[in-house]
C-alpha cells in the first residue's frame, strides 16, 4: 500500500496525462520522512496502526492462551524472555505489563492513529475538496510524535517497573500503584509515551479543526459536509479539550514519582481519587474519540451501498455533537465504587443513560437509511451491518452498567471487559475494517478480493463473538478483570473465549492475504468502484488520487445537498 | 458430596488455626502461589473450642461452573442481601428484557432490510431522507424507557446509601499488598489478617481454590453491618458478588457502606482493583454466623461484645498484636 501511489504510474499506462501536472513526487526519504502530503501521512498512519495492531493483538493472544486454564502456565517464561527474574511475582507482574501494553497500544497506537490519523488524514481533505491539510508540516510532526510515543512505550517493557520489567499499572495508570507502587523507570517511559502521542493528537486535532473550518470547497457549508467530516470535526474538539487534562494528570504523576510532589499521595494532603477524576475526564471523551469517526464512516458506507442519502442528516450530525458534549459530563461512571456521594452517583447514573438517546438516533437512522434502499452487500456494507448489530449489543450492556447500583456488582469484572470490547473491538474495529475495504481501492488504486473480505468478515464476526460474549457470563458470576488466574468454576467460559481468539486470529490471515493479493495482483480500481451510491468528492478523483488534488477547487452549487457532491455531468 | 465436604471440613478444622496462627512471616515475605502462606497447621489453637470455620455450601456465595449448572454459570450469583435481591430483580426483570428486546429489534430490522431491500428485490432506491414523526418517536421512546429504568435504579442507589444505624456492627477492611486485614473496633479491637490459602490446602478444607482464606472476616448474619474500607499502600477493592457489594479501599480515605447479610453462610469475593503483582491472590471470605455464634467467635478472638467489660485487655488481642507486626512491616 505504501508504494502503490508512487509505483502506479510507472508500471501502468494509465492516467499519465491526467496526473502529470500534479504528480511531482519528492524522493523516497523526503517523501516518507519529511512528508507534508496528507495522503502519504495518512498511509503511514494506517501502516503504523496495522503494525501496532499486530503487536497489541499478539499480546491479547498471550493473555488468552494464559487464561485458557486456571493456574499460571506461560507467564514465567515470558518474564524471563523479557529479561525478568525467574520467580512467581515477576511472572505475575508480566501479566499486568501485558494488560497495560495491550490497552495502551490498542487505544493510542491502533484505533486513534487508524481512525483519525489514517482515514481522517486521507479523506477529510478529499471530502471537503481541499488540496491538503491546513498545516502540512505540523501534520508530519503529529505522526512522528505518535511513532516516538510508541517506541517510548515499547522501551518501557525492557526496563524495571517495580516487581519486574515493564509498566504494570493498567492503561488507566491509577495512583498510587503508578507512583509509590511502581519503582523503576518503566512507568515513567509509559507515561512519557502518553505525553508524546497526546501532543501528536492535540496537534492533529488543531489541524483538523482548522482544515475543516477554513478549507472547505466553495459552497460546502457545514450542513452540506459529509458525515465523516462531521465526525472528525467533533472528534477533534474532543481531543483538543480532553487531552490537555490527561497531560496535566500524568504530568502530576511524573512529578509525584520523581520530584517529591504529593498531588495524589494522601500522606502529603493529596488524593488518589483526584487522579481518577482527571483521568476519566479525559478517558470518557476518549472512548467517543475512538468511536465517532467510525460512526462517520458507517454513515458514508451505509448511504453508498443503499444508494440513498443518509436518513436524518442533521439529526445524525447533531447526535454526534450531543454525544461529544454529554461525553464530557459522565466521567465518574468509571468510578462508581470509589466512594462517591449518593447524589453524585445518582447524577452520573442519569447523565450516562442520556447518551443512549443520541446513540439510538444514530442506530435507527442507519437502519432508516437502508429502509427503501437498493442494498448491495459489498464488503464495506457487510462490515457496517455487523457494526450496527454488535455496537447495539455493546451499547445496551452500557445501559446496564450505567446504573450505579447495578454496577456495584459488575464494576471491574469481565462484564465490563465484554462491554467495552463489544463497542471497541467490535464497534470501532468493525468500522475500521468497513472503512478500510471502502477506501482501499481509492487509496491503493487496486481492488481487493470481495470473496476474501467476506470470509474475513464472517470468521472475524464469529471469532470476536465467541471471545467476548461468554465474558458477560464470567463477569456476572464475579470474575474480576486483570486476573491472570482464576477459580476453577470460571474455567469453561474462559476456554470458550480462548477458542474464540484462535478463530479471530485465523480470520486475520484472510485480511493480510487480501491486502497482499490486491497490491500484487488486484484489478485496477476505477475512480468510483462502488457505483452510483458513492457521491462524495473523493470518488470524483482517480484511484489513487493524484499526489496533489483539487488544484482547481470543486464547487458545491446551491442545487447540491449534503449527499451528492459530484459535478454535473451535462 | 456435601456431607463428605462437611465432614472433611469438620475434621480439618481441628488442625486449622483459630487464633494465634503464625502470621508474622506471611505478608512481609509473600511466597509463591503454590506454596502455603504459612505453616498454620502446626500452630496451636488454644482458644478455638467455641469456633470452627463454617463449611461453605457449594453454589452459595461462590461462582458456579458450567459443568455444575450451565444456567447458573451464565448469570449473577444468588444474592444474600436485601439490596442484592433488589438489584438482581432489577437486572433480571427490567434491564435484561429491555436490552434483549432492543438487541433483537435491531437484529430483526437488519435482517428485514437485507431480505426486503436488497438490490434484487428493490432495484430502485427511494429518496426518503426525512420523516419527522418517526424521528420524534425514536427519540421519545428511548427517553421513556430510560425514565422507566431510572426509577428502580435511583431507588436502588438510595437503598445502598442508607446510613448504618448507630448500633451497626463495624468492620474495617484494610487492603494491603496483597492480603486483607479486618478490624472490629466495636469488639475490643480484634484484628484478623486474612491470606489466601494455597490451592491444595483449600481443597483439603473443602473450599474453592483461589477464594479460600486462612482467616475469614466473621460477621453476624441478619444484623446491619457498617463496612468500612481503606488501604495502606495502593488502591484495592473489597468485593463480594453474592452480596452485591463492592467498595474501593483507597489509601487516605475511609469508605463506608451498610450491608446486611440475610442468612449464615460463607460468601467469597476477590480484590477488584488492580493492586500489583499478586492482585489475583488476595481473596475475601465473609463468614456470616448467627449472632450468638458471632459473639462466641468474638470471645474466642479475645474481643468483647459492645457494652461488655473488656475481659483482660492485656491478654486479649493476641491476634491483633501478631497481626500488627506485618502491617507495620508493609
Amino acid at each position: 500500500m505504501a508504494t502503490t501511489a508512487e509505483g502506479f504510474d510507472a508500471h501502468h499506462d494509465y492516467g499519465h496525462d491526467a496526473h502529470d501536472h500534479a504528480d511531482h513526487k519528492p524522493g523516497f526519504f523526503a517523501r516518507w520522512f519529511m512528508s507534508t502530503n496528507h495522503k502519504d501521512i495518512g498511509t503511514m498512519y494506517l501502516i503504523f496502526a496495522i503494525i501496532a495492531g499486530i503487536v497489541g493483538g499478539a499480546i491479547s493472544g498471550i493473555m488468552r492462551v494464559e487464561l485458557a486454564e486456571p493456574g499460571i502456565q506461560y507467564l514465567q517464561w515470558w518474564a524471563q524472555f523479557m529479561g525478568g527474574a525467574n520467580d512467581i511475582n515477576t511472572a505475575l507482574h508480566m501479566w499486568n505489563v501485558f494488560i497495560t501494553a495491550h490497552g495502551l497500544i490498542m487505544v493510542f497506537f491502533m484505533v486513534m492513529p487508524a481512525m483519525i490519523g489514517g482515514f481522517g488524514n486521507w479523506f477529510v481533505p478529499l471530502m471537503i475538496g481541499a488540496p491538503d491539510m491546513a498545516f502540512p508540516r505540523m501534520n508530519n510532526v503529529s505522526f512522528w510524535l505518535t511513532v516516538a510515543g510508541f517506541f517510548s512505550l515499547l522501551f518501557s517493557l525492557f526496563v524495571p517497573g517495580g516487581t519486574g520489567p515493564g509498566a504494570g499499572t493498567g492503561w488507566t495508570v491509577y495512583a498510587p500503584l503508578s507512583t509509590s507502587g511502581s519503582v523503576g523507570p518503566a512507568v515513567d517511559f509509559a507515561i512519557f509515551s502518553l505525553h508524546l502521542s497526546g501532543a501528536g493528537s492535540i496537534l492533529g486535532a488543531t489541524n483538523f479543526i482548522t482544515t475543516i473550518f477554513n478549507m472547505r470547497a466553495p459552497g460546502m457549508t457545514l450542513h452540506k459536509m459529509p458525515l465523516f467530516v462531521w465526525s472528525v470535526l467533533v472528534t477533534a474538539f474532543l481531543l483538543l479539550l480532553a487531552l490537555p487534562v490527561l497531560a496535566a494528570a500524568i504530568t502530576m504523576l511524573l512529578t509525584d514519582r520523581n520530584f517529591g510532589t504529593t498531588f495524589f499521595n494522601p500522606a502529603g494532603g493529596g488524593d488518589p481519587v483526584l487522579y481518577q477524576h482527571l483521568f476519566w475526564f479525559f478517558g470518557h471523551p476518549e472512548v467517543y474519540i475512538m468511536i465517532l469517526p467510525g460512526f462517520g464512516m458507517i454513515s458514508q458506507i451505509i448511504a453508498t451501498f443503499s444508494k440513498k442519502p443518509v436518513f436524518g442528516y442533521l439529526g445524525m450530525a447533531y447526535a454526534m455533537v450531543a454525544i461529544g458534549v454529554v461525553g464530557f459530563i459522565v466521567w465518574a461512571h468509571h468510578m462508581y465504587t470509589v466512594g462517591l456521594d449518593v447524589n453524585t452517583k445518582m447524577y452520573f447514573t442519569a447523565a450516562t443513560m442520556v447518551i443512549a438517546v443520541p446513540t439510538g438516533v444514530k442506530i435507527f437512522s442507519w437502519i432508516a437509511t437502508m429502509w427503501g434502499g437498493s442494498l448491495s452487500f459489498k464488503s464495506p456494507m457487510v462490515w457496517s451491518m455487523g457494526f450496527i448489530f454488535l455496537f447495539t449489543v455493546g451499547g445496551v450492556t452500557g445501559v446496564v452498567l450505567a446504573n450505579g447500583g447495578i454496577d456495584d456488582n459488575l464494576h471491574d469484572t469481565y462484564y465490563v471487559v465484554a462491554h467495552f470490547h463489544y463497542v471497541l473491538s467490535m464497534g470501532a474495529v468493525f468500522s475500521m475494517f468497513a472503512g478500510f475495504y471502502y477506501w482501499f481501492p481509492k487509496m491503493s488504486g487496486r481492488m481487493h478480493s470481495e470473496l476474501l473480505s467476506h470470509i474475513h468478515f464472517w470468521t472475524f464476526f464469529v471469532g470476536v463473538n465467541v471471545i467476548f460474549f461468554p465474558q458477560h457470563f464470567l463477569g456476572m458470576q464475579g470474575m474480576p478483570r486483570r486476573y491472570p488466574d482464576y477459580a476453577e468454576a470460571f474455567t469453561f467460559w474462559h476456554q470458550v473465549s480462548t477458542y474464540g481468539y484462535y478463530i479471530m486470529a485465523g480470520s486475520m490471515i484472510f485480511f493480510f492475504v487480501n491486502i497482499a493479493y490486491a497490491l500484487l495482483a488486484g484489478k485496477k480500481a476505477a475512480a468510483n468502484p462502488w457505483g452510483e451510491g458513492a457521491t462524495t468528492l473523493e470518488w470524483t478523483l482517480p484511484s489513487p488520487p493524484p499526489y496533489h488534488q483539487f488544484e482547481t477547487l470543486p464547487v458545491i452549487t446551491d442545487s447540491m445537498d449534503y449527499h451528492d457532491h459530484r459535478p454535473a455531468t451535462a | 458430596m456435601k456431607k463428605a465436604l462437611l465432614a472433611l471440613a469438620a475434621g480439618l478444622s481441628v488442625l486449622a488455626p483459630m487464633n494465634v496462627a503464625a502470621q508474622d512471616s506471611v505478608p512481609a515475605a509473600p511466597v509463591a502461589v503454590d506454596a502455603a502462606p504459612a505453616a498454620e497447621a502446626a500452630a496451636p489453637a488454644p482458644a478455638a473450642s467455641t469456633y470452627t470455620p463454617m463449611a461453605p455450601t457449594k453454589g452459595k456465595g461462590m461462582p458456579t461452573s458450567f459443568e455444575d449448572d450451565a444456567a447458573k454459570s451464565i448469570t449473577f450469583q444468588d444474592q444474600y442481601s436485601d439490596n442484592g435481591e433488589y438489584a438482581l430483580w432489577m437486572h433480571d426483570r427490567i434491564l435484561m428484557p429491555v436490552i434483549t428486546i432492543i438487541s433483537l429489534l435491531v437484529l430483526g430490522l437488519l435482517l428485514y432490510v437485507v431480505a426486503r431491500f436488497n438490490r434484487a428485490r428493490n432495484p430502485v432506491a427511494s429518496r426518503t431522507t426525512h420523516n419527522t414523526a418517526i424521528e420524534v418517536i425514536w427519540t421519545i421512546v428511548p427517553v421513556i424507557i430510560l425514565v422507566i429504568i431510572a426509577v428502580p435504579s435511583i431507588t436502588l442507589l438510595a437503598r445502598q446509601y442508607e446510613t448504618p444505624p448507630a448500633d451497626a456492627v463495624t468492620i474495617k477492611a484494610t487492603g494491603y499488598q496483597w492480603y486483607w486485614g479486618y478490624e472490629y473496633p466495636d469488639h475490643g479491637g480484634i484484628e484478623v489478617i486474612s491470606n489466601m490459602l494455597d490451592e491444595g490446602e483449600a481443597v483439603r478444607r473443602g473450599e474453592p481454590g483461589q477464594l479460600a482464606v486462612d482467616k475469614r472476616m466473621v460477621v453476624p448474619a441478619g444484623v446491619p453491618l457498617r463496612i468500612q474500607t481503606t488501604a495502606s499502600d495502593v488502591i484495592h477493592a473489597f468485593a463480594v458478588p453474592s452480596l452485591w457489594f463492592k467498595m474501593d479501599a483507597v489509601p487516605g480515605r475511609l469508605n463506608e457502606k451498610l450491608l446486611t447479610i440475610k442468612e449464615p453462610g460463607v460468601y467469597y469475593g476477590q480484590c477488584s482493583e488492580l493492586c500489583g503483582a499478586r492482585h489475583a491472590y488476595m481473596p475475601i471470605a465473609v463468614e456470616a454466623l448467627p449472632p450468638a455464634e458471632f459473639a462466641a467467635w468474638v470471645k474466642a478472638q479475645g474481643g468483647t461484645m459492645p457494652g461488655e467489660e473488656a475481659a483482660a485487655p492485656a491478654a486479649a488481642p493476641a491476634d491483633a498484636a501478631a497481626a500488627a507486626a506485618p502491617a507495620a512491616a508493609s
